[in-house]
């Protein structure tokens, strides 16, 4: 029978039934200082072991400050949480890609760049943007902390199987420079909502996908949660493989995978999908969100709408519109491009790897941040820092007064010192605009690298277009 | 787990969709190393003012709703984070059941594991019940929600409706099945 990429995981991974639901094999477990703690707790007063310490992999990421790494860390409830992974990674055997490591990252970042990641497995952490994995055709999904212990105890999770939803973005880009895979996410999250994905696996398909490179990739499937999905995939192709090839944790028969995974890893021509969504590429503009959930988004060319508009007749959607633009302290018919901004963050498990530093340095050469504008650029990990710099874009950064800081989760989630303050007004590459996400009383607009670092230098949203 | 089989109490109303674990609990309240005592920042920033001081108008703070356990709001309860804190500070405030007509899948699940019983209902019956002053009697075993002269069904799925009722330790279940892990494990190496 036809299966589907998503399917053929599902089935491959089931290693028994529990009361009906299934009992999932993980192949990969990755694990950070906000989520772990109470699960290593668990497993102790339950007298449990790491059942495989080997398939299990620890960074420090959610709350690391991203200014200099030799101080000390200033909030000590921060490093309480840094020195708990620390120690429990050491009692239960995990390797810890700690603060003094090269490969100290955002976990979702470098998962990819370590070769952690690999096609038709299943990779689970706590963290619900772990979705960015299936970039690589793998069923990547975020778990609570108690799954987090029951991964940890028993390497399985009990899961219901997720419906299947196939995401056709057909066509071509545009102009692949001003029109990123952010703008096709952001449009897919608009159209579906935030809860048009729920309970279901997302297959990213069509010509605009194979188009987009391994970084972009990540971008879409990591924002499937916003759409309400459990995951987000994309099959593997060559750009997969030669993506995965030499990495740290690449295994050694990769080339005898590779082969067998051309062969097995694609949804079957005839496949069923439960649920289908088609979009045209080249009908995609650059993406600014202007509410406070990432469906409330507009093309740069539009204004503000009318909450009426915006709820096409759904009354409560109507009143979380007209709550959205008050946090927001927006008018709506205001154009998009008029609004102004006092801070930018490129960064965050969406939008932080070595294309999107790229992407956003190449409209900044030669000009400077607005004066009223503070800027921040925080690289997903160490690696991606470490390439940027071979590069010289840190220098382009610095020359722009852009802010050139150390790897870490930073202003998506605010929980390191790193956060807007009351009023304040952002754009920011992460992937949520929920009220105070970024500090108590922040402003967020979800944008792309190249859209934020526009939008820094001219003070203003501006759209790329124009410059590229 | 504590097992959860009925509960009565009047329902407090939240009118929002897509409350999001944002909300739930604020990333500030983010750093205990335990799973108790988040109950205190449950909605913390619609609950307090920047002095702390409690907003009259949010719900929470209008003492006819305390003493509450069943909290009854928009669609998509729960979407954002995978934090299971938002579970723990619902459970901790002293909620035991959310209704709603839809719910994030990662904050539905993690409801399970914290002895906190999510249901979805008709968005129609969902606004009716944030309306009711009745006391409100949820009972799992019957899958039955009673206010006043109604009585309304809800669904849930089997195994997990047990996990509840029985108060179950699904890693104990699990490891039942150590055999099939490691025959799988052979098979499957990668």
């Amino acid at each position: 029978m036809a299966k589907t990429l998503f399917e053929k995981i599902w089935d491959a991974h089931k290693v028994d039934e529990i009361d009906g639901r299934s009992l999932i094999y993980i192949d990969r477990h990755m694990v950070h200082e906000v989520t772990s703690p109470q699960a290593f707790d668990g497993l102790r007063i339950n007298k449990r072991k790491v059942r495989r310490p080997d398939l299990t992999f620890a960074t420090m990421d959610h709350n690391v400050p991203t200014t200099n790494r030799s101080l000390p860390i200033v909030d000590q409830i921060s490093a309480t949480q840094i020195k708990t992974l620390e120690k429990n990674c050491q009692e239960f055997g995990i390797p810890l890609f700690g603060l003094d490591s090269p490969y100290q990252g955002i976990v979702h970042v470098i998962g990819p760049e370590l070769g952690i990641t690999l096609p038709g497995t299943t990779i689970v952490c706590g963290d619900s943007h772990t979705s960015t994995h299936g970039a690589f055709g793998a069923f990547a999904l975020g778990i609570g902390t108690s799954d987090v212990e029951h991964v940890l105890a028993t390497q399985c999770l009990v899961l219901d199987k997720p419906k299947t939803f196939e995401i056709k973005v057909n066509g071509k880009r545009k102009n692949t420079h001003a029109i990123t895979a952010k703008d096709i996410i952001l449009s897919i999250i608009k159209k579906i909502g935030t809860a048009g994905g729920n309970g279901t696996v997302l297959e990213y398909r069509g010509q605009a996908i194979s188009d987009l490179s391994m970084d972009e990739r990540m971008t879409m499937c990591n924002m499937s949660i916003e759409g309400g999905a459990r995951a987000g995939l994309v099959a593997p192709d060559q750009k997969t493989f030669d993506y995965l090839k030499n990495r740290k944790y690449t295994p050694k028969n990769y080339d005898d995978l590779v082969e067998n995974w051309k062969n097995t890893l694609k949804t079957d021509d005839g496949s069923k999908f439960d649920k289908s969504f088609t979009i045209d590429a080249s009908q995609i503009i650059p993406q600014v969100s202007w509410g406070t959930n990432p469906a409330m988004t507009t093309d740069v060319t539009e204004s503000v709408p009318e909450p009426a508009e915006f709820a096409r007749g759904d009354s409560s959607q109507e009143t979380a519109a007209k709550n959205a633009l008050q946090y927001m302290d927006l008018k709506s018919g205001t154009p998009i491009t008029d609004i102004k901004i006092d801070r930018v963050f490129i960064g965050s498990c969406t939008n932080a790897r070595l294309q999107d530093l790229v992407e956003a340095a190449s409209v900044i050469q030669g000009r400077k941040a607005s004066p009223n504008v503070r800027v921040m650029v925080v690289p997903g990990s160490q690696q991606v820092k470490k390439k940027a710099e071979e590069m010289g874009l840190d220098k382009i950064f610095k020359d722009a007064n852009f802010e050139w800081r150390e790897s870490g989760c930073s202003m998506c989630l605010g929980m390191n010192p790193d956060i807007l303050s009351r009023g304040e007004r952002c754009a920011s590459t992460s992937n949520r605009n929920f009220e105070g996400r970024q500090g108590a009383g922040g402003r967020t607009h979800l944008v792309s690298p190249i859209m934020a670092a526009a939008a820094a230098i001219a003070g203003h949203f501006v759209d790329v277009r124009e410059w590229v | 787990m504590d097992k959860l089989t009925q509960v009565s109490s009047i329902v407090t109303p939240l009118d929002r969709p897509n409350v999001d674990t944002d909300q739930i609990v604020p990333k500030q309240f983010l750093k205990l190393v335990q799973r108790t005592g988040f109950g205190q920042f449950l909605f913390h920033d619609w609950r307090f003012d920047q002095n702390n001081t409690p907003k009259k108008e949010f719900v929470l703070n209008d003492s006819k709703y305390s003493g509450s356990h069943i909290l009854v709001s928009g669609d998509n309860f729960g979407c954002g984070s995978s934090r299971e804190h938002a579970a723990w500070a619902i459970k901790d405030y002293g909620f035991d059941v959310v209704i709603a007509p839809s719910f994030a899948d990662i904050f539905y699940n993690n409801c399970f594991k914290n002895g906190i019983l999510p249901i979805s209902l008709h968005r129609d019956m969902v606004y009716d019940l944030m309306k009711t002053t009745d006391i409100v009697n949820v009972d799992l075993a019957s899958q039955t929600i009673r206010y006043g002269s109604k009585s309304i069904h809800f669904d849930i799925d089997e195994s997990r409706k047990k996990t509840l009722l029985e108060g179950l330790d699904d890693i104990a279940i699990t490891l039942q099945r150590e055999s099939k892990i490691t025959l799988f494990e052979k098979a499957h190496a990668l």
